[in-house]
């Protein structure tokens, strides 16, 4: 080893023990900033190891793609809104999982090439081959899975599940190809690129047919997972280039990523399988166990009433506040009760909106204090001790369903026990089902007031009514 | 020589994925959104491959796919890196803020 490749090898590790250091401090709020600017540290001087070790001939394509991709980046990250955050996160996963595709290819495209040349007598070896094909797939399917995650979060496309008849069938027979193309290409890479095509292709393919059956409800599951497949991608492409770097960073990402899909599948009560496989809400199983009964409106000068008169409030926000950006309203709202004198709390559902953390994210833009979100085993003891709770567009999270009738889909779910406080007024556009497509027996109980409008409207109209 | 090889990477990547779970474990859920956006950033790393694919001017097909794929990369390290502390500055107490 010379000098040069020593040095690029300790600034790897050098940046490898920041990324660490920078996720500990991720444990914290008041840390987390400069645990984040710790790993971009670490990123730099992994990239001016690579650029010191390995020589550099032409500077010029480099030079381009690192313009492109710091402008666009920084665009990117510039112009997004906070309740657009699913989005952008799946978008950078799909990225993530595109450029390890792409080294992978061209890592194996250099290989041929060489052995193309009449002066070399070594080919490519299995364990090159066997590595360059999982990276491929892995990094494919990340991409086309995260772009139809991206326009499902974006509802370019429809957010709910699309299921076709066959589709297991399909699925299985892509898992054959990539089974069967996958020993072809590993015991003969040189003779077999075609196959190795084949592969890119099918692998981008099973990203979409993966996807497109899981409904917009499940994406914090969805989500996670490709955060998960994006280091994974990564960490293959490191085994393919022998890169300690990219192996020990790939792995922090993937496992990072499995854990968060660990926590949103229990938030849900859920298997992976069950999400991944189900198109949950496809099939309408339950219709609620029928009493039904009557519904409550209330308008918004009796809602003012009754949260003046509280002495304690717990909001609980939901996708619905993402989509009218109520955000403000909202704590424009916690601000005056909190004025008038009422414990104002905010109890947050990990599956609640897109992707985990999302409504935390939300909150803290809208300048909500943190410690004023709570956790929803942190409320639900209290929750018997609490005067309103405030439903704002949430409604799988808060369905009673899922504690009380067995034949509901959601049944076993763990949700905040809104309909334990002494009044329920719930936020809602209209009486429709929540994604799900379950009917919430929360809207029909004596102690629930139903609050029709856009929630965003409707928080403007109590922060009027509160200001009179 | 292949297996030779193999052996200190998988040792490298069991281990880091044992360290890997047992940081994250302990980061609470309103920090989920930027975790998930830090890790992103992070998992642009594979820049590090896509550099030397792109600029080692072995063959025009390898440098053009490295090309885009340094491109993809930096998107995810600056945008990443970018809007998780964007997110991260909006996170704070009261009683900071009164400081």
């Amino acid at each position: 080893m010379n000098l040069t490749s020593f040095t690029a090898e300790m600034l790897y590790l050098i940046a490898g023990l920041l990324f660490v250091i920078g996720l500990k401090r991720m444990s914290k709020p008041k840390t987390a900033r400069r645990g984040n600017l710790l790993s971009a540290f670490g990123m730099l001087l992994a990239i001016v190891g690579t650029l010191i070790h390995y020589q550099v001939i032409d500077w010029t394509y480099i030079v381009i793609g690192m313009l492109i991709g710091t402008f666009a980046g920084a665009i990117l990250a510039r112009v997004v809104k906070m309740t657009e955050m699913p989005q952008m996160v799946a978008l950078l996963n799909g990225y993530g999982g595109l450029a390890s595709l792409l080294v992978g290819w061209a890592e194996f495209h250099k290989q041929y090439e060489n052995v193309l040349n009449p002066n070399v007598t070594h080919s490519i070896d299995t364990y090159t081959a066997l590595t360059t094909f999982l990276t491929v797939v892995v990094g494919g399917l990340t991409f086309s899975g995260s772009v139809i995650a991206w326009a499902k979060l974006k509802e370019v496309m429809t957010g709910k599940p699309i299921l076709f008849k066959g589709q297991q069938i399909v699925n299985a027979a892509i898992l054959l190809f990539i089974l069967a193309g996958g020993v072809l290409f590993t015991i003969d890479p040189i003779n077999n690129y075609p196959i190795f095509i084949g592969l890119i292709a099918v692998g981008l393919l099973l990203g979409v047919t993966s996807v497109i059956p899981i409904g917009g409800a499940d994406m914090p599951v969805v989500i996670s997972l490709l955060n998960s497949y994006s280091g994974i991608a990564g960490c293959l492409a490191g085994f393919v280039i022998q890169n300690n770097a990219l192996i020990v960073t790939g792995s922090l990402v993937g496992a990072s990523g499995i854990i968060l899909t660990n926590i949103m599948c229990k938030a849900m009560n859920r298997s992976l399988a069950n999400v991944l496989f189900s198109g949950f809400g496809s099939v309408q199983t339950s219709k609620g166990s029928g009493e039904k009964g009557e519904v409550n409106p209330v308008n918004v000068e009796d809602a003012a009433a009754i949260l003046e008169a509280a002495g304690s409030v717990c909001i609980v926000p939901g996708y619905g506040l993402a989509v009218a950006q109520a955000q403000h309203a909202c704590r424009e709202l916690a601000e005056l009760l909190e004025k008038n004198g009422t414990e104002v709390r905010f109890a947050i559902h990990p599956v609640a909106g897109r992707m985990p953390g999302h409504m935390n994210v939300l909150l803290a833009e809208a300048n909500v204090s943190y410690d004023h979100l709570y956790e929803m085993d942190a409320v639900n003891p209290i929750i018997e001790t609490i005067d309103v709770c405030l439903v704002i567009g949430a409604n799988d999270v808060v369905n009673p369903a899922a504690r009380e009738d067995k034949t509901s889909p959601i049944f076993g779910m763990p949700i905040i026990n809104v309909d334990y406080a002494k009044t329920v007024i719930v936020m809602k556009r209209s009486m429709a089902t929540g994604f799900a497509g379950i009917e919430n027996p929360l809207f029909y109980k004596e102690n629930t007031r139903m609050l029709f409008g856009d929630a965003k409207n409707v928080l403007q109209g109590l922060v009027a009514e509160f200001k009179k | 020589m292949t297996l030779d090889l193999l052996v200190p990477l998988l040792f490298i990547f069991i281990l880091a994925i044992f360290l890997g779970v047992e940081v994250i474990s302990k980061v609470p859920s309103i920090l989920h959104t930027p975790l998930m956006s830090g890790s992103n950033a992070i998992s642009g790393i594979t820049v590090v491959g896509a550099l030397v694919a792109a600029g080692d001017g072995h063959n025009m097909l390898s440098t053009i796919l490295g090309t885009a794929a340094v491109a993809f990369a930096m998107i995810n390290v600056v945008g990443g890196y970018l809007v998780t502390n964007r997110m991260l500055e909006m996170f704070k107490k009261k009683e900071d803020e009164k400081k």
